[in-house]
């Protein structure tokens, strides 16, 4: 497949970014900041969301989505970080409808995929239990109960957590933290009772929550795939989460290189514009190149993910490590090269430093991702 | 569709019948390159009759037009060659500055003339080019070269010399840059002229470089003349062909660096830092080879990338100044990690073990990558002037 948008895909950008432009710029995210927004989020602009149909953007049509592919869904996410948008997009329409999507029964699939595509619903995953992302070493419980297991434990960096209205947990059926093997994905409703949301908004005014787990009762039913064999699924999810962000991160670490450069062209010190030093010529040029090569491998993990899906972890551990690296790389040449007011809260550039540090750490960072890769690789 | 299978089953049946062998085995190292020229080394029978056969099918540059000698093959049919090429470990028949670099200028510059006396000549290999472009006065600032060439009726006079001249103590012809006009401003008194090596008045030195190698020469030239039918392009408009084939230049070098091991960083590393548990033994080692793979395949994807949005009309026509300074600059890294990871083996000079220093000759070589064909910061220069529209630049 060529590495660039087709026709369908470029219309869906355009239209996506002038949306979000007019309807959800950088304003509204401050806006729902300094009213200090109890949803974190606006149900109106959700709502427009679902009327585009961005909410069953992965659904498959038989459940009544748009039943687009990855590099759809990744176009949206980049024009939402372009705009630093807070919305359940990344939350319910990429990884609760994949993982719902891809390991449901058509029970499930029904029931939860068309509340996700009519708006109805707010679903999330909870993997997390330590403040570096270490999916295999998920050590909360679930012992049988007769036809039911019993939920203990604690998540944390649960994006959305104390506003979803379903939880997709991995937790530990069999084995012990390490072990791949033995991790089963449960269906749980949060109104459960046992389960205690607290929510903790991130850096970035996103949301974020820690979740506590207390003799929560759920169905065999409310199995999500099978019992102990829950990693593949959630590999899978959480690469289609990887991909997705680092598309967020291509178009937060964009916008802020082009606000950049146009401050570099207008901004005068010593009698000339800035942007006619050398010394910061190289950097932008540098940075330029850097984003650039993020692109490629961004859009690349995006299509693998369509193409290949069970062989995309290497491609998409490239893509989300450059996009982490290279956005930080964009966000703090802004604020340095912005001098004094990247420095100041009114001016939004600090804004993009905040989002990106965030996505750097979703998921897997840097680090994490070249470990991956070399683990892949055997070295 | 179907027809694009069809070609991909004959072309590969045809490569399987007609590529010997020896050409599939994979290429070591420089002196696996076959150039062609008045004078060829072979290095095998074999070398001679792979470029012989690909060259009668017009396969040593598959997408040229075949009244040019070249294949007349479409984009997607020359990728679906290319890769068949890749599946059965085909070495290219051809090593060519023609092919890369003056071809390219000459179907956009050349007149038909030209285009019919050196295309054909360039994709059998019959004579082999060497580009005159920096002078010893004129290294990033190319422009000021000072090499002239006086009107002399049907004929220029040319005096002045070159330096890195790549090979031109082997090469047939040069493709040269030369001052028509001196008094106009520098960059509007430049002209493309080609001329023949053994016109009388050549002469070359080739330099000796720090990996012990002599890829490059200066060069001579000491009234020589050159009828001025080889004038590419018109009279001092040379710096248009010249910047167009510079881009061609970029992209090549952009692409380079392989030293003949096909084991991958991790691989060498495994065998002389040992492992622990499967994972390297040393962990920073391990950590910046990971970085680099995770850039490199990153930049493999944008030279694809940039191919794609090429067909398209979407590439930037200054965007080879990001691969040539994003290739190069990743070429080294590879070769310090690859000197990193192999400790004091790679630093062996001679030797049989090494093959005669092999790794530390390719490690050296490496860091003229972002010197020649313009430095990593004339790249950065082009791309903050002509991408981001930075003042002043």
């Amino acid at each position: 497949m060529a590495l660039v948008l087709n026709d369908e895909q470029t219309m869906l950008r355009d239209n996506a970014r002038g949306f979000l432009g007019k309807n959800a710029p950088i304003a509204h995210l401050r806006a729902l900041r300094d009213k200090r927004d109890a949803d974190g989020f606006s149900r109106a602009l959700w709502k427009d969301f679902v009327e585009m149909g961005w909410a069953g953007i992965l659904v498959p049509q038989e459940y009544g989505g748009l039943g687009l592919g990855h590099v759809e869904a990744g176009v949206v996410m980049e024009e939402l970080g372009r705009t630093l948008t807070p919305s359940p997009f990344l939350s319910t329409a990429v990884l609760a409808a994949t993982a719902i999507a891809r390991a449901g029964t058509d029970k499930q699939k029904k029931n939860y995929l068309s509340q996700i595509v009519a708006g109805d619903l707010i679903a999330t995953p909870a993997v997390d239990e330590t403040a570096k992302h270490h999916p295999e070493k998920t050590a909360m419980t679930a012992a049988r109960a007769g036809n039911s297991f019993k939920l203990d434990g604690a998540k944390t960096f649960v994006i959305d957590g104390h506003v979803a209205n379903l939880l997709i947990v991995i937790a530990r059926s069999a084995g012990k933290p390490g072990d791949t093997n033995g991790l089963t994905l449960f269906l749980v409703d949060a109104s459960a009772t046992g389960i205690r949301a607290e929510r903790t908004p991130t850096v970035d005014t996103h949301n974020a929550a820690r979740l506590t787990f207390e003799d929560v009762n759920v169905s065999a039913d409310d199995v999500l795939g099978k019992v102990d064999a829950g990693w593949n699924v959630l590999e899978g999810v959480l690469n289609v989460g990887r991909a997705a962000v680092a598309a967020e991160m291509v178009g937060a670490g964009e916008e802020a290189f082009s606000r950049t450069v146009a401050y570099l062209r207008e901004r005068k010190q010593f009698g000339r514009p800035i942007g006619e030093f050398q010394a910061l010529q190289h950097r932008a040029a540098h940075l330029y190149c850097e984003l650039e090569v993020t692109r490629s491998a961004v859009l690349k993990a995006l299509q693998t993910l369509d193409d290949s899906f069970d062989r995309a972890g290497a491609i998409v551990s490239v893509a989300k490590a450059r996009a982490g690296l290279s956005a930080t790389l964009a966000v703090n040449e802004a604020v340095q090269m912005h001098g004094g007011i990247g420095m100041t809260d009114e001016f939004d550039i600090g804004l993009f430093m905040k989002r990106v540090r965030v996505g750097q750490e979703l998921f897997g960072d840097a680090n994490f991702h070249a470990d991956r890769l070399a683990r892949l690789n055997r070295y | 569709m179907d027809n694009l299978e069809t070609f991909r089953k004959e072309t590969r049946a045809w490569l399987e019948a007609n590529c010997p062998a020896e050409m599939r085995r994979p290429v070591q190292g420089e002196e696996d390159a076959c150039w062609g020229g008045r004078h060829p080394v072979f290095q095998s029978d074999a070398q001679r009759l792979w470029l012989e056969r690909m060259a009668e099918k017009g396969w040593t540059v598959p997408e040229w037009a075949r009244e040019y000698g070249g294949g007349g093959l479409t984009r997607d049919e020359a990728k679906i060659l290319r890769q068949e090429m890749r599946a059965l470990g085909c070495r290219p028949p051809l090593t060519s500055f023609g092919i890369s670099m003056l071809g390219p200028a000459l179907l956009k510059y050349g007149s038909e003339e030209q285009k019919r006396e050196h295309l054909p000549k360039i994709t059998r290999g019959e004579i082999r080019w060497c580009q005159g472009y920096s002078e010893p006065g004129a290294g990033s600032d190319l422009a000021s070269l000072q090499a002239r060439a006086e009107d002399k009726g049907d004929q220029f006079l040319v005096n002045g010399s070159k330096i890195w001249t790549t090979y031109a103590n082997k090469a047939d012809w040069i493709f040269c840059l030369v001052r028509t006009d001196p008094s106009a401003p520098k960059h509007e008194g430049i002209s493309f002229v080609l001329f023949d090596m053994e016109s009388a008045g050549v002469s070359t030195k080739p330099i000796t470089l720090i990996s012990g190698a002599s890829p490059f020469c200066e060069t001579f030239f000491d009234d020589v003349l050159v009828p001025k039918a080889n004038l590419v392009g018109k009279l001092n408009k040379g710096w248009d062909v010249a910047k167009y084939l510079l881009t061609h230049e970029r992209d090549m070098i952009g692409g380079m660096g392989s030293t003949g091991d096909s084991r991958s960083l991790g691989q060498i590393a495994s065998e002389t830092v040992g492992t622990d548990n499967g994972m390297l033994a040393d962990t920073a080692l391990r950590g910046q080879i990971a970085a680099y793979e995770i850039d490199a395949l990153a930049f493999r994807l944008t030279m694809e990338r940039v191919g794609d949005m090429a067909k398209v009309g979407q590439a930037h026509p200054a965007v080879s100044s990001l691969l040539k300074y994003y290739g190069t600059e990743l070429n080294k890294r590879r070769m310090e990690l690859l000197m990193s990871a192999g400790g004091s083996d790679a630093l062996e000079w001679e030797g049989e073990r090494s093959r005669e220093g092999r790794t530390a000759r390719a490690w050296l070589r490496s860091k003229g990558n972002s010197i020649e064909g313009g430095t990593s910061e004339i790249q950065l220069n082009i791309i903050a002037k002509r991408i981001l529209s930075l003042p002043g630049a």
